[in-house]
């Protein structure tokens, strides 16, 4: 018996996606990331009027795949160059998506100023506790007991400080209306986080001030993981020193369950 | 026939595939396999398991592997 | 319609002189001797509906300044000598990717946090880069408080002209001069030439990325490189800016920018009085550095002076332009040290009679 069963596509790439192959390892958690930023600009009819900010580190060419207009920025810097971005064309999206080095170590005061002048930013905030691009080294959200080339043995809090939450460090701050972790490791996960990044930019566009959406991205290349054992990895362990959920939030919103 | 069969089915891009095999892992009703005739970067991509065997479930449009994807090689289609 | 003829502060006028040109967003940070600046800034640009932001440091104010640049903004930052410094990776990046902006920079002694002087110690700084990689940034050096507002005018003109960053070099002095001042009239924004590179959201066209990174494997950076070259040498052609005042028929040719100039063309008034000619060629862009016309004047001069408030950076490219063609003297105060008339009177004085007693001949 044979059946003719009409179909509709459900899923594909997201306009605000390239269709160009990425650069990123398998498994990374770039790829993830990218493709929901690029699903929510689509559903809110966001991707002619935005303008986003690259890092320096693995996702540099991050305007190779995202289909918006992108400027790079210098290491750490693109929380300031938003700002005169955002400062020019207020009406526009303006977002940064940075690594835990370009947000959280040479951008630090970038980072917590732009956050706590409240700018109308949206900053999407890749955290995979290691320095990708350069090869491996220690980041400053390196966890405890991990390696790292430049923290041989593991990191150890004498010799090399502790990892540092920045997500909790910005919340302090009255500028910034919500924060939330989210992990790329698994289903549920990158549902929530979608949600997560949508309700980012809403604040933005309901100008209510910066809003930040951390992502635990799993490292498989750096972490010397095949891609399973790396999702695992943020699953079981990283999670432990970054735990997920809602970090702040003075948005208002009722959330849709 | 089996159960839910046909209710969906998703076409895997093998030259985009990156072979990290997470769609495998996800999957709820094991559709998925390894492919080991590699393609063209090296990768052994996945592929879609489109006969459905006895006593196995079919693909139900869940969309999971595709949303897990992290290369958007997987288109996902739903039965009207 | 220009403005009346008012009395203004140096920093001040920088500030008004740039709203006037169109500027709209500016992004500064504190530093000594320019913090009038940004203080005038900071309700001026409310007068007009422009952004002041008061930067967390040097640092974040450049990158701020690149971010209005690529929204398509007039854009400015101010700062002095160690603030300059912190500002070079993002003047290289800006250099890198084509984006206008202009930097003051109102110098003070160094090195290091130095004092809070009058100095001229940055011509290195401004005129080799100060940044990293192959890229030149036009330098403006203004000497009193009209030029001050005239050049700022020039400045954002040559940056959007050229798609670069352009300095405006001053010093603690300048920034202090109170001196009358006409300003021009403001610059109708919706009158300037259109930036069709610029980021604002791509509707209705394909989307833009702007980036100094090239690291393909076809020469991508090689060939950028020649091309930011090749409109080097045409500003080097063509914005050659220089003042002379009695250079011919003298026996010496004092050469100085900015404050300097200032006081040495008191100086020539107080050797003229003694009978010595001293003519003076004066230096406005810095860089392009007006060589040829400094070259042509040394093939009839025997003595040039030159004269700075450094160690001495500009005398390399007056022994670049001049060589052997006249003999070289040099004279220069470190640290924010401000000589007198009298004093540069007293060096070119020993110049002439070729004593040595002040300053030294250069050896080329």
């Amino acid at each position: 018996m044979s059946e003719q069963i009409e179909y509709t596509k459900i899923f594909s790439r997201p306009e605000s996606l390239k269709d160009n192959p990425t650069h990123y390892c398998p498994g990374c958690g770039h790829s993830v990331a990218h493709r929901l930023v690029a699903e929510c600009l689509d559903e809110l009819g966001l991707r002619e009027t935005t303008i986003g900010v690259p890092p320096v580190g693995c996702a540099v060419l991050a305007y190779n795949y995202f289909n918006f207009d992108m400027v790079e920025a210098p290491h750490g810097r693109a929380l300031a160059v938003a700002t005169g971005i955002k400062r020019v064309h207020p009406d526009k999206l303006v977002l940064t998506y940075q690594g835990d080095g370009d947000l959280a170590a040479i951008g630090t005061a970038e980072t917590i100023h732009a956050a706590n002048r409240g700018e109308r930013i949206t900053t999407i905030f890749i955290n995979n506790a290691i320095y990708g691009m350069t090869g491996g080294q220690m980041a400053p959200t390196t966890v405890l007991g991990q390696n790292a080339t430049t923290a041989p043995g593991g990191r150890d809090p004498r010799l090399h400080g502790r990892p540092i939450d920045i997500s909790r460090m910005l919340a302090v701050s009255d500028g910034v209306v919500f924060v939330e972790r989210c992990s790329l490791s698994s289903f549920k996960q990158i549902r929530k986080a979608k949600k997560a990044i949508k309700k980012a930019f809403q604040c933005q566009l309901d100008d209510l001030g910066f809003s930040l959406v951390e992502l635990l991205s799993p490292c498989p290349t750096n972490w010397k993981m095949t891609p399973k054992a790396a999702w695992d990895w943020v699953t079981n362990e990283m999670v432990k020193t970054y735990p997920l959920g809602v970090i702040k939030d003075t948005t208002g919103y009722e959330d849709k369950k | 026939m089996a159960k839910n069969s046909k209710k969906g089915k998703i076409v895997i891009d093998r030259e985009r595939c990156k072979g990290c095999h997470i769609c495998i892992e996800t999957c709820p009703n094991d559709r998925i396999e390894v492919d080991t005739s590699l393609n063209a970067k090296g990768y052994a991509p996945a592929r879609f398991k489109e006969t459905v065997k006895e006593g196995e479930k079919g693909c139900i449009g869940c969309a999971q592997c595709a949303t897990v994807c992290p290369d958007v090689a997987i288109e996902v289609y739903r039965a009207k | 319609m220009p403005s009346e003829k008012m009395l203004m502060n140096g920093s001040h006028t920088v500030g008004e002189a740039a709203v006037r040109a169109g500027c709209r967003y500016y992004f500064g940070y504190p530093i000594t001797p320019q913090n009038e600046l940004p203080e005038y800034l900071s309700s001026r640009m409310q007068d007009v509906g422009g952004t002041f932001i008061q930067g967390e440091s040097e640092v974040a104010s450049i990158n701020m300044v690149l971010g209005a640049s690529v929204a398509g903004g007039r854009t400015m930052t101010s700062s002095s000598s160690p603030g300059i410094s912190l500002k070079q990776e993002g003047i290289s990046y800006m250099a890198g990717m084509e984006l206008p902006a202009v930097i003051i920079n109102m110098m003070r002694g160094g090195p290091g946090l130095g004092n809070i002087a009058p100095s001229a110690a940055d011509y290195f700084q401004a005129t080799r880069g100060g940044g990293h990689g192959d890229y030149r940034t036009p330098v403006l050096a203004p000497a009193g408080g009209q030029e001050l507002a005239d050049l700022t005018f020039v400045a954002f003109d040559l940056a959007d002209k050229y798609r670069n960053p352009v300095m405006l070099l001053g010093d603690g002095l300048m920034g202090q001069v109170m001196e009358p001042v006409v300003f021009p009239d403001f610059i109708d924004l919706e009158s300037l030439p259109k930036k069709d590179w610029k980021l604002d959201g791509c509707k209705g066209r394909e989307p833009r990325a702007l980036y100094s990174m090239l690291l393909g494997q076809q020469g991508e950076l090689y060939k950028h490189n020649l091309h930011l070259h090749e409109k080097y040498d045409r500003i080097t052609a063509e914005e050659q800016r220089w003042e002379t005042k009695n250079t011919d028929d003298t026996e010496v040719v004092i050469v100085a920018y900015g404050t300097a100039a200032r006081i040495a063309e008191s100086a020539t008034e107080e050797l003229e009085a003694d009978g010595i000619q001293a003519g003076l060629f004066r230096p406005i862009t810095l860089w392009p550095f007006p060589l040829p016309a400094l070259r042509e004047l040394s093939q009839k001069v025997p003595k040039i002076a030159v004269f700075e408030l450094s160690m001495g950076q500009m005398v390399e490219d007056v022994i670049l332009s001049v060589g052997e063609r006249a003999e070289i003297y040099f004279h220069g105060l470190p640290g924010g040290i401000i000589p007198t008339p009298a004093d540069v009177a007293g060096f070119i004085r020993s110049v002439v009679k070729g004593d040595g007693t002040v300053g030294r001949r250069i050896d080329v």
